[in-house]
């Protein structure tokens, strides 16, 4: 008994570097900027007199009913889902053919996870030239120009810069979406792979010759048994959606009518350029909330299986 | 036995001398002097400019600190944590007018200069109106050291030319000469707005040409409403001259814009007079290949971008950053760094002959229009209202509503300014 306490103390004592520095770093600052968004800290004079006059949730009712947070809400949900389902289709379809160890195998799948390797502002800045329109038809630029050698020029249009929507859906986003989805789908093909290889060869070869299909095995071996694989990579995927700001940032901006603009973006804009630290605050704690929302039910059930 | 002695003998007195010669630079300081000079011209002007300081102060170590990043995006922020939390350098590069009076002097955070430039006899060497826009409650708080014009347009000469379009005297014949242009299948104005400023400069432009430079600064004082009907009227213009701006304008910057001139394929662009420099990098001589005016409507104000430099409270080096201010305050350092950066002096005595042409009519103008502080670059009004401003006009060029952006331009002035 005195010896468990013991070891028990010892290990606190190991961990409490960790527990305090989180506990100042990352919870305490999460309370300020919780406090911050209920005060009126909304110009560089306010923020200087440090005044402590609460407004309650004035800055979230605020926000929520400007156009420009409405949109980035709507930004960012679409992005997520077509981030997410273009990252685990491609994703997934690489796996499995790499999975057969086609000749060279080992150099593709490399090159598909590579791009995750470097950092969105690179990349952003790489593919802002690759989708900049130049301009139709005289002038393409970029993939633009690429199509126009193909003869193609029916698929020109102007990418990160149209501003035409439908259901709240920006088309310009496709262009960061295609961006996002190159960088991240080989992240998917890493951990399906990693999972297919430990999965029994006598399983697939059973089935196999009780005549199932090659789509069956799939939707009814292989795709039940990756399910946990596939929950964490679209938690780690909606979770970079949330923080694609580099991205944005550095590829296209909030864009015409911000098109392209996500609560990130509007974050650093409100607290760094306008000061309005309160509406920047705000915007962050909607983002907490936002990765909460993602992040809380997938801890309770992998809480549960343990 | 005694070699060696000699050898440590010399190595305690070189060490000694050492650190003498160290303790007297220490104890003649450093000077500390913020910037976000960092590109081209900029920085050659800013060196060019230490080079005199350590002339006229070589006991003075001069500490270059520069953030990079257009137009001071990055070092603004990085300016704020160190002012807020207790570090300031000992000078600053900071745009005079709200940017300064509104983020740092109604603060208290700044000494008043007034003193200073009254017993170096340089207070009516400047143009007073640019002393004016960084003074607050009587007391001046900054030296300009360039002045830009924001309300600039330049135009391919050729270009015109071949299309038999005359330069535009007044807003009417703009606008025709543009809709001219646009048959003839030439981009009629080159817009990159993708950092959204570029579209607010120019409506800034409009504002001005609407509400004549009295009532344009009168926004700022409380003597002009925002619901002045005027307002109304530069929105419905801007709308009009945004038909003719090339539609990839949300994918270029400043610089992309003033390359469609150069490659002769848009007709005009209205930017900044830092765009004339630009286009001299790019090889182009004033007044060959292209000319210059004031953006019509607004020919008798000068749109003013100005960086000063001021005095912060706690400096750590107070007398060192008088040194400084003494030194751009001088007619040599202003002659010293704006041909260089190709701006033109805030002072009115400056020697001409070493400006360019463009420079030197702009020299002129400076010397004699009315001055209004320009939006879009941090002088007329505080921080939160441009952002806000930046968002309503980008909303605007997309869906064209104008009582919208009128609404949404009073909200901002009711929320920001006044």
């Amino acid at each position: 008994m005195k010896r468990k306490h013991k070891e028990s103390l010892t290990s606190l004592a190991i961990l409490s570097p960790s527990i305090i520095t989180l506990a100042i770093f990352v919870y305490g600052f999460i309370s300020r900027s919780v406090q911050i968004s209920m005060l009126d800290w909304n110009t560089f004079a306010s923020f200087m007199k440090k005044a402590r006059e609460y407004v309650g949730l004035d800055n979230y009712y605020e926000l929520f009913t400007e156009a420009r947070f409405q949109t980035d809400l709507w930004n960012t949900l679409y992005f997520t889902i077509f981030f997410i389902v273009g990252c685990l289709a491609i994703g997934i379809l690489l796996s499995l053919i790499l999975n057969n160890k086609p000749k060279g195998g080992y150099i593709f799948q490399n090159l598909y996870l590579f791009p995750m390797a470097i950092s969105f502002v690179v990349t952003g800045t790489v593919w802002r030239w690759i989708f900049s329109p130049g301009r139709l038809p005289a002038d393409p630029r970029g993939i633009n120009l690429l199509l126009s050698h193909l003869g193609l020029e029916k698929l020109q249009w102007s990418w990160f810069t149209s501003t035409f929507s439908f259901l709240h859906f920006n088309v310009a986003l496709v262009a960061v979406i295609i961006a996002a989805v190159w960088q991240y789908s080989g992240y998917t093909m890493a951990m399906w792979l990693a999972g297919l290889r430990g999965i029994d060869e006598q399983l697939v070869e059973a089935a196999r010759i009780d005549g199932a299909s090659k789509w069956q095995i799939f939707t009814k071996i292989l795709f039940p048994i990756q399910k946990p694989i596939t929950l964490s990579a679209i938690i780690v995927l909606a979770h970079v959606s949330l923080k694609a700001f580099a991205l944005i940032y550095a590829m296209t901006g909030s864009g015409p009518n911000n098109v392209t603009d996500i609560p990130a973006v509007y974050m650093f804009e409100a607290t760094f350029r306008s000061n309005r630290y309160s509406t920047g605050s705000a915007i962050a704690i909607v983002l907490l909330m936002m990765v909460g929302l993602l992040i809380i039910p997938y801890l309770i059930n992998s809480f549960k299986e343990d | 036995m005694l070699l060696k002695k000699n050898i440590f003998i010399i190595t305690l007195i070189s060490l000694f001398l050492l650190f003498v010669f160290n303790f007297s630079v220490l104890a003649q300081g450093e000077v500390e002097v913020f910037s976000w000079w960092t590109g081209g011209g900029e920085e050659e002007g800013l060196n060019a400019l230490i080079e005199l300081f350590n002339q006229n102060y070589p006991e003075v170590e001069f500490i270059n600190a520069t953030v990079a990043g257009g137009a001071g995006s990055n070092a603004k922020a990085v300016l704020k944590t160190r002012m807020v939390g207790g570090n300031p350098p000992d000078s600053f590069q900071v745009h005079g007018g709200a940017e300064l009076v509104n983020t740092y002097v109604e603060t208290g955070m700044m000494e008043p200069i007034t003193d200073l430039l009254e017993e170096w006899g340089v207070k009516d060497k400047f143009n007073q109106q640019i002393l004016e826009m960084s003074s607050y409650e009587g007391e001046y708080y900054s030296i300009p050291v360039n002045v830009h014009r924001s309300n600039a347009m330049f135009y391919n000469k050729k270009l015109l030319a071949e299309n038999n379009v005359e330069p535009p005297t007044d807003l009417v014949s703009f606008i025709d000469a543009l809709a001219k242009l646009d048959q003839a299948g030439v981009v009629p104005l080159a817009l990159g707005d993708t950092n959204k400023w570029p579209a607010t400069q120019i409506f800034e432009t409009l504002l001005v040409a609407h509400l004549g430079p009295e009532g344009y600064n009168g926004l700022w004082n409380g003597k002009t409403a925002a619901d002045n009907s005027a307002i109304r009227a530069a929105l419905v213009d801007f709308d009009k001259i945004m038909q003719y701006v090339n539609q990839d304008h949300s994918a270029l910057t400043w610089q992309d814009a003033t390359q469609l001139v150069q490659e002769d394929e848009a007709a005009f662009n209205i930017m900044g007079d830092w765009a004339e420099g630009y286009l001299k990098t790019l090889g182009w001589t004033p007044d060959q290949e292209f000319g210059w005016m004031p953006v019509p409507g607004t020919s008798g104000t000068f749109i003013v971008v100005t960086d000063t430099f001021g005095l912060p409270k706690d400096a750590p080096d107070p007398e060192n950053a008088k040194k400084w201010l003494k030194t751009i305050a001088s007619v040599e350092g202003q002659d010293t760094f704006n041909p260089i950066k190709g701006s033109i002096p805030a002072r009115l005595d400056a020697d001409k002959s070493k400006y360019d042409p463009y420079l030197t009519s702009a020299m002129n103008d400076f010397a004699e229009d009315t001055l209004s502080p320009s939006i879009a670059h941090g002088s007329a009004a505080p921080e939160g209202f441009i952002t806000a401003l930046n968002d309503t006009i980008n909303a605007f060029i997309t869906t064209g509503d104008v009582d919208q952006a009128f609404e949404n331009f009073q909200k901002n002035h009711a929320d920001y300014v006044e």
